[in-house]
């Protein structure tokens, strides 16, 4: 392995958290040049990742890019000789797809973000804190580290969606910016109390002085440890994935925020949550896993018809995605309690597939709201004719969500359920019929919305003046779109490179849980 | 023989404070400030000095009753910088609110001796009579601000619970030394540990000695002064009360506890961990309905006592026997490396936050957190730095508060009290609405607010010291973990 690639993993860490600390010394008065450095870091970023995953081989398998750096000292003996809580970084075949998932929306968001012209300055510093976040818990093979990422992921949220944000105000519905802000932080945070307990638990029973994932996985930890702590780390990273019935932060928090922040909080700050549940979860305690995933799997089918009945019933544009997230972290959380190998990697590809397709949601969502000012489906009739650009998109965003064949979403859809008709057939059936809702929302959506009947003086009246030449997308959103529907079409075409690089992560999770039956 | 060299530090210190008072005569009224920055320069004189002077000594002066190692050092170079950093902290304040600079600089640099002989002090009167030095000294900087009300209530609030709390001391002490017929540390515990059972009259003198240390550091249920104190108070000088003395307190007890009470340690654990799950709990749901930021920063400051509770508690293990092997000793060095590092992250972060709020407030005695509204846009470097400071005390990475109560709770769990971290933890998250309450006035709600808060020389580099030192010892607590473990390394007598 080159220098390089050994500092690969870091450098991607690096540069949004140096450009974080790079913005705060830029005057506020230069807005452009603040936006062209978030976009040229961006740009930068999205790269990077995409080669970690390009250059993943997963015949090789295991973790890649490895490389640890001592932090601080653990004084006193241990077990092994391991005393010292390290930087240790690497990725295997799960990792690698979220780290490439998070380069693409991080850099969308981004460019949809020039629309931002209200103290751009802080928030490109939080932005890219969280991006830093984000990255870092993707990255690190240490559980204090993928804690210390996970916190510094949640930090910036409350700022964020109280500054940027926007209050839904239907007269007898009201949320303010704030109460989702505070609402998505206390439910986050609160997830974080049940990880850290866990993670001090974990650390504690093996004893070794370490905190070192591929170190603690060689730990076969009791049975009754395992059963009592496999819950709370489940149940901590589940508030983060949307688990019912903890689910009600995310589409409050993430109506309340601002484009590029639902669209990289929903996107993949969801995913870390089944990640975590993966790579803590199920690593660390095979055991807990297994006797624990028949109540996942009940949660998650909760979570994709209770999410899908959910988003039938909004008149918030915004409000449905938020919903129909929900639905879709169901069928990841219901892959990954199958337990087999074609449901848990369809739950990693679904992950994947979901974090585009909800970005390029979210930012469709947030092109209407700019544009009209509303987002209320019952205001808003055939926006098609002048926004025709923004149509496309959201339709093929919708057909994505509703699982339409050569659309990524339609191959990991089919894999978990393929997964769960392996082991619990009657399940994969409801987890079916939350597709045909989804399918009756998305149409009826893009009916109405989008190809109903244009009443022009409306539609007059709610332009934004700001708008009137032009109220299709610009051409940073074109792009920022583009990118996002092409990798749709590129994960819906071409499945199977992705397939392979999952499968080698989920293989190995999963031998090491056949090990221990 | 006697070295008496060894105490040059805090001579120095004192000849400092005397100075003041003399040099005052020959500065005119306007010029003051003078002290302040001579103070400093002295005082950053002394800091060199020490490290190079006392660097490796271990030595004991009048047969113990003062010792002199790694970790006392470590403590009065803390000190002595704490010190710096709050008469830095002062001069805008000093200049705008209080008269008679010059005795307001000497009896804050008197209290740094007292808390330089407190992290030194190895016998229990010797620790009270530093105790007391420090008290008197601050019952006078409370009621500084003479012609405000508060302050004059605050000052006698805190000479009536402080003396009530001395007196209880004094008796848990003379209880001691009744029974065991010494008042050292290391005498207590020799004493201690060839007794067969434990004296009823022991363990009564040992809760009063707890009693009165837990009032110095505002432990429930001895914290009922605290609030009312701390908002009355000159700014700076609550700052002191948060930070400088509640660290020289536990420093004193953590010194007691490891050298002195250590075979008693397993049955003290029960109350240690009673009065930390309530202190913890007591201090953050009160916070929760507070309207004025510097009694929110007080009820917040009484649950940061409580995690240092946590701290003590974890000096031993849960169901711990009496043999203390090698892991054991790990774990110990573990827990006391926790509280120092905390006391550090927690001072820093604190500082950050009562400095910030002495510049934001021009109007002492009335500092409410709606006032606060729209402060980000007018001052967006001092609004960092105190949301910042927030989140450090919260316990959110990358600030330096994040990885100390890591730290320390896992310490914690490492002695089977994953109970007790649980609710420290879920205290935590109680406490980060409160903080989000004041982020939310200062970010996001709006006001008239056009005019920007005028910013010293003076008050941008001290806020941005410990704003920077806050992100250091988050990203990167190695170096200052290194010197905490030899400080605690000299306590536990290892190598």
């Amino acid at each position: 392995m080159n220098t390089f690639d050994s500092w690969l993993l870091f450098i991607i860490i690096l540069i949004p958290f140096a450009g974080a600390i790079f913005i705060i010394f830029i005057p506020k008065e230069q807005k452009s040049f603040i936006h062209w450095t978030a976009t040229t870091l961006g740009l930068i970023t999205m790269v990077l990742s995409i080669y970690s995953f390009a250059a993943y081989s997963h015949t090789e398998g295991g973790f890649q890019f490895n490389n640890s750096w001592v932090w601080m000292e653990l004084p006193g003996s241990w077990l092994f000789g391991h005393r010292a809580i390290e930087l240790n970084l690497g990725v295997d075949g799960i990792s690698a797809p979220m780290i490439m998932l998070t380069g693409i929306v991080m850099f969308t968001g981004i460019l949809a973000s020039r629309s931002v012209s209200e103290r751009p300055k802080e928030f490109f510093v939080l932005y890219l804190l969280l991006i830093a976040g984000v990255f870092g818990v993707f990255c690190s093979l240490d559980l204090f580290f993928l804690f210390f990422f996970y916190e510094l992921s949640v930090l910036p949220m409350y700022l964020l969606i109280g500054i940027w944000g926007s209050s839904t105000d239907f007269k007898t519905f009201i949320r303010t910016k704030e109460y989702g802000a505070m609402k998505l932080m206390l439910y986050l945070v609160a997830g974080s109390v049940l990880i850290w307990i866990s993670i001090l638990a974990i650390f504690a029973e093996a004893g070794l002085g370490t905190f070192g994932i591929p170190a603690l996985a060689n730990i076969e930890f009791s049975t009754t440890f395992q059963l009592i702590i496999f819950p709370l780390v489940a149940l901590g990273f589940g508030i983060l994935a949307g688990l019912w019935p903890f689910h009600t932060w995310s589409p409050d928090g993430h109506v309340a925020a601002p484009t590029a922040v639902s669209m990289v909080h929903a996107g993949v700050l969801m995913k870390l949550g089944a990640y975590g549940i993966i790579r803590v979860g199920m690593f660390l305690l095979p055991t807990g896993a297994e006797q624990w995933a028949p109540v996942l799997l009940g949660l998650g089918t909760i979570n994709v018809i209770y999410g899908a009945l959910s988003a039938l019933g909004q008149r918030d544009l915004k409000y449905v995605v938020g919903y129909s997230s929900v639905s879709h972290m169901g069928y990841v959380l219901m892959g990954i309690a199958t337990l087999n190998i074609i449901g848990v990697t369809g739950a990693v590809l679904q992950m994947f597939s979901h974090g585009i397709m909800t970005a390029l949601f979210f930012l469709v969502v947030g092109i209407i709201y700019e544009r009209t000012n509303t987002r209320d489906i019952g205001a808003l009739e055939g926006i098609a004719k002048h926004m025709g650009w923004v149509a496309v998109l959201f339709v093929i965003a919708g057909l994505t969500s509703l699982g339409l064949p050569g659309l990524s979403g339609f191959v990991a859809e089919l894999l978990v359920f393929i997964g769960l008709f392996k082991t619990y057939p009657i399940l994969g059936i409801l987890g079916i019929i939350g597709a045909a809702i989804t399918a009756v929302y998305i149409l009826r959506l893009i009916a109405k919305v989008f190809f109903g009947k244009l009443n022009e003086k409306i539609w007059k009246d709610q332009l934004n003046s700001k708008f009137t030449k032009q109220p299709d997308a610009n051409y940073w959103e074109r792009i920022s779109s583009l990118i996002l529907a092409i990798s749709i079409l590129v994960v819906g075409l071409f499945p199977f490179p992705f397939i392979e690089v999952i499968d080698t992560g989920v293989s190995e999770v999963l031998a090491r849980m056949a090990g221990t039956l | 023989m006697n070295n008496f060299l060894l105490l040059l530090p805090e001579v120095l210190v004192l000849i400092l404070g005397f100075s003041i008072l003399i040099i005052d005569f020959f500065i005119p009224k306007d010029k003051k400030h003078l002290l302040a920055y001579l103070s400093i320069v002295v005082l950053t004189g002394i800091v060199i000095f020490t490290l190079v002077f006392l660097w490796g000594k271990t030595d004991e002066l009048y047969g113990g009753i003062l010792r002199f190692d790694g970790y006392s050092l470590f403590f009065k170079v803390f000190f002595i910088i704490l010190g710096g950093i709050l008469i830095i902290s002062s001069i805008e304040y000093v200049k705008r609110h209080l008269s008679n600079p010059s005795e307001y600089y000497a009896i804050l640099i008197f209290t740094i001796v007292a808390m330089m002989l407190m992290s030194s002090s190895g016998e229990l009167l010797t620790a009270y009579i530093a105790l007391e030095t420090l008290s008197f000294g601050l019952y006078v900087l409370v009621a500084f601000d003479r012609y405000n009300i508060k302050s004059n209530e605050a000052g006698t609030k805190y000479i009536i619970l402080g003396g009530l709390s001395s007196a209880l001391l004094l008796f848990g002490i003379s209880q001691i030394y009744g029974l065991l017929g010494t008042t050292q540390f290391d005498e207590i515990a020799e004493v201690l540990s060839t007794m067969k059972s434990i004296n009823p009259g022991l363990l009564i003198g040992i809760s009063f000695l707890l009693a009165g240390l837990g009032f110095k550091v505002a432990a429930v249920p001895f914290h009922m002064w605290a609030p009312d104190v701390y908002e009355g108070s000159p700014t700076p000088i609550t700052a002191h009360l948060a930070v400088g003395s509640k660290a020289a307190a536990f420093a004193l007890i953590i010194r007691l506890f490891v050298s002195g009470l250590a075979p008693l340690m397993a049955d003290l654990q029960i109350i240690l961990i009673i009065m930390s799950a309530l202190t913890m709990a007591v201090g953050n749901l009160m916070a929760l309905v507070q309207s004025n930021i510097k009694r929110l920063l007080a009820y917040s400051s009484i649950g940061h006592a409580g995690y240092l509770l946590l701290g003590l508690a974890a000096l031993v293990g849960i169901n711990q026997s009496g043999d203390l092997n090698l892991v054991f000793v790990s774990r110990t060095n573990l827990a006391i490396n926790g509280i120092i590092l905390h006391l550090i992250a927690y001072g820093v972060s604190n500082l950050a936050a009562f400095v910030s709020i002495s510049i934001i407030y021009k109007k002492a005695g009335n500092e409410n957190i709606k006032d606060l509204a729209g402060l980000s846009k007018v001052s967006p470097f001092l609004s960092m730095v105190f949301a910042s400071s927030l989140f450090s005390l919260a316990g959110l990475p990358i600030f330096a508060g994040f990885v100390s109560k890591f730290y320390l709770f896992n310490a914690a769990t490492l002695q089977g009290l994953i109970w007790l971290v649980a609710i420290a933890i879920f205290t935590s998250l109680i406490s980060l609405y409160y903080y989000l309450q004041v982020l939310r006035q200062i970010y996001i709600e709006k006001s008239e607010r056009t005019e920007p808060i005028e910013l010293s020389k003076t008050s941008i580099s001290i806020l941005s010291v410990l704003f920077v030192s806050m992100i250091f010892v988050g990203i990167y607590p190695a170096p200052l973990l290194d010197a905490i473990q030899h400080a605690s390394a000299a306590l536990l007598n290892m190598k």
